[in-house]
């Protein structure tokens, strides 16, 4: 009951914390171009710890360790591809994406192409991204507050959709800067403190109620156990055979006492319970390694594994640069220089954060493999601090951790409400603030009616998906547009479709086979080693196709993106658009002066 | 119908980003009273750069390509450096039985050392990227 309310009230300090610094930050905030791009003044040092705080979402906080628990050293690279998807960013995107002076994808898309249809596909993706990113997020709340207080999961949600709803409609983007920033210190303080105390403790007793991870037989329960499985049904494999007491349904017949369970697979309805023995072998949900033997070592489900890998590699490394959030964010950089600053000391940040969910994985494979039954690895790093140190020691530790994994749904969400209400607002509203408001309620509507409407899988998974739909679309458009003249916007509108009605038609296919029996090859729920290189070959054939149409100004455009920032060829479009008479004078009066920025 | 209209930009939006020369080249004005020769140069170049003359245009190409170049050379070699791995440990998993200090070694090659590679290569990008845009400023600025 203690931990519940230590956990509680850091939960409420870090809403509080991001209430107040959104207020701060908001108080100043008026105009359009504030809400859009926080009037394009954010330091880098500040602009990074703010990308890495809402980059760092559940998928990072609490997925990471999950998955590590779960499947071994193959899901490091998970971790591995988030952070190298900022260094093919910082490579390809981040100076003359900011030089295109642009203030959403879409509107960089309409100012080299020269096309608004390439804008309203464009923002049809940018839309599709954003909420498939958002729904793990706010379904990841609420596994947290169901794990913590065993409050429904459709609460946590609508919490977190209403302090971000809430906070973005003070202040928008600049508001959330400052939110963001703190947030990113704050996980890793969250996640690092943990980690080094149950480190420590770890290696003052190692064999406290575990078995050494070298082992070459299954998973083993260090106590007696019980188990329940939670919302949705669980396929578990059996490696070596066990006695085991169940209550509730397996295979779809009613069990009611102790039964015997022989090598194979075991379906398990929601509210089923086992009562394990203690030194029992530990079920394993199917698809995951059942021995500690192939869970040290990499490589070992074969070739539909090998896929899988690059599929993810390839997802990761060409997705980041996709994702409107991400983008967003560069946005706000003074100019390109900075832009590349910013992208550098990112990788710095995750690269940081990173070590410490891996800790925690591998310690959670030790002390908690009663989640490898049921599924919930998500809920690891929640659970790992109370059930090592079980005192007051470990319900801090525990508050602590809570209070991280809010701030990752909260940081992420708000940037990911903030870059669709962005580019709802100015597509498809004439993009005033009070049109960003509406935008933003309505983009926290749709999203937690998805949250809520589709069942919950591991964050890390679904986050991948979004991953190869950014990379299927948004990256070809980028590389293509900024390094190659012969983009046409036919060739880019192509693109976007073939690439991002393959991704999404793959993910329809694999939310189907998840209900009928895996069935689904690995290229289908990892699409992104076909869907990439697809993409890429349809805009590059249709825009050679289609030549006539590349815009006339394509080399005044290429100068703008690729000019050094002191000779003064930014213009940003917001200030075109939305600025105050007096900025847009200062715009015309460059122009007229031509060179006179030299200096 | 309206509301949907007055959320494009006007093309005008588009001329004004541009600057009108994308449309039609025009004559500048330099006045030598408050231009040092220094200068003088300067400003011709960057004109030149603005209204695409056959020197500016390559100028401009020279740069975006050496740009791509170390871009898209960086790129390739973390790419390929990252594909290579999941092959190696499906061709010799006899990998996985390596270890230093106790942990095995995919367990490191995977969870440690990849970040500071990563933000090793991209402290090599920036440096040379500032270093090709260093050069074409004091090209076009001497």
């Amino acid at each position: 009951m203690n931990a519940t309310i230590y956990s509680l009230s850091a939960i409420v300090a870090v809403a509080a914390v991001t209430f107040l610094l959104g207020y701060v930050g908001s108080r100043k905030a008026n105009t359009t171009p504030d809400f859009l791009v926080a009037r394009r003044a954010i330091p880098a040092t500040r602009n990074a710890a703010a990308i890495s705080g809402e980059y760092l979402s559940a998928a990072s906080f609490l997925g990471v360790a999950g998955l590590v628990l779960k499947d071994g050293v193959d899901a490091l690279w998970y971790p591995v591809g988030f952070t190298a998807g900022y260094l093919a960013l910082l490579l390809f995107v981040a100076a003359p994406l900011r030089r295109s002076g642009a203030y959403t994808l879409p509107d960089f898309a309409e100012a080299r192409l020269g096309s608004v249809n390439v804008r309203h596909f464009s923002t049809f993706f940018v839309v599709c991204i954003g909420v498939l990113y958002l729904v793990p997020q706010l379904q990841s709340a609420g596994l947290t507050l169901t794990t913590i207080t065993g409050l429904p999961a459709w609460f946590g949600g609508l919490v977190v959709t209403a302090i971000v709803v809430v906070n973005v409609l003070g202040g928008g983007m600049r508001a959330i800067t400052l939110v963001q920033a703190f947030q990113y210190w704050g996980k890793l303080f969250a996640i690092a403190a943990p980690t080094f105390v149950l480190f420590v403790v770890f290696l003052a007793s190692p064999s406290r109620g575990t078995q050494p991870i070298s082992d070459d037989g299954a998973v083993r329960f260090p106590h007696a156990e019980t188990v329940t499985v939670a919302e949705q049904v669980v396929k578990v494999r059996v490696d070596e055979p066990l006695t085991l007491t169940v209550r509730g349904q397996v295979d779809g017949r009613t069990a009611d006492g102790p039964v015997f369970w022989g090598r194979g697979v075991y379906e398990l309805t929601p509210g089923t319970t086992m009562e394990f023995a203690a030194g029992s072998p530990v079920p394993v949900v199917e698809g995951s390694p059942t021995t500690n033997y192939d869970w040290t070592r990499p490589q070992t489900g074969g070739v539909s594994e090998l896929v899988r890998t690059y599929s993810l590699i390839f997802a990761t490394f060409l997705g980041t640069m996709g994702l409107p959030h991400v983008l967003v964010r560069f946005y706000t950089n003074p100019d390109g220089k900075a832009a590349r600053r910013t992208a550098l000391h990112v990788l710095y940040l995750l690269g940081l954060f990173y070590i410490f969910p891996t800790v925690l994985g591998v310690l959670a494979r030790l002390f908690l493999p009663q989640l490898l039954v049921n599924g919930k690895t998500d809920a690891a790093v929640l659970m790992l601090p109370e059930t090592m140190v079980p005192n007051l020691g470990g319900q801090i530790l525990g508050a602590i951790v809570a209070a991280g994994a809010f701030a990752a749904f909260l940081s992420t969400s708000s940037g990911l409400v903030v870059s669709v209400a962005g580019v709802v607002s100015t597509d498809i509203m004439p993009g005033k603030v009070r049109d960003f408001r509406w935008a933003t309620v309505f983009t926290g509507l749709v999203a937690i009616g998805l949250a809520l409407l589709l069942p919950r899988s591991d964050a890390s998974l679904t986050v991948a998906m979004s991953f190869a739909l950014a990379a299927s679309t948004f990256c070809p458009l980028l590389v293509l547009g900024i390094w190659w003249r012969g983009l046409t916007w036919v060739g880019a509108v192509c693109g976007l479709v073939v690439g991002g009605g393959l991704v999404i038609g793959a993910q329809v296919v694999s939310v189907v086979s998840s209900y009928t029996g895996r069935w689904a090859p690995a290229f289908i729920t990892q699409p992104a080693l076909i869907t990439v290189p697809l993409a890429f070959m349809t805009m590059i054939v249709v825009s050679k196709a289609t030549r006539r149409r590349a815009p006339a100004d394509v080399s005044q455009i290429m100068l703008r993106l690729h000019a050094p920032d002191p000779l003064g060829f930014i213009r940003d479009r917001d200030v075109a658009r939305f600025g105050t008479p007096e900025e847009k004078a200062r715009l015309t009066d460059d122009k007229h002066r031509g060179a006179g920025r030299t200096r | 119908m309206s509301r949907h209209d007055a959320g494009k930009p006007e093309p005008p939006a588009r001329e004004a980003w541009l600057g009108e020369q994308a449309r039609k080249p025009r004559r500048r004005r330099v006045v030598l009273a408050d231009s040092t020769k220094s200068r003088g140069k300067a400003l011709r170049t960057i004109i030149e750069l603005e209204e695409q003359t056959s020197v500016g245009e390559k100028l401009v190409r020279d740069l975006i390509k050496q740009q791509l170049k170390s871009a898209f050379g960086l790129a390739f070699a973390v790419l390929i450096g990252m594909c290579l791995l999941p092959i190696t440990f499906y061709l010799a998993p006899q990998v996985g039985d390596l270890e230093v200090l106790g942990i095995p070694v995919p367990w490191l090659v995977l969870g440690v050392a990849p970040f500071p590679i990563l933000y090793g290569v991209g402290w090599v990008f920036r440096r040379q990227a500032e270093r090709h845009e260093r050069d074409f400023v004091n090209m076009v600025d001497r």
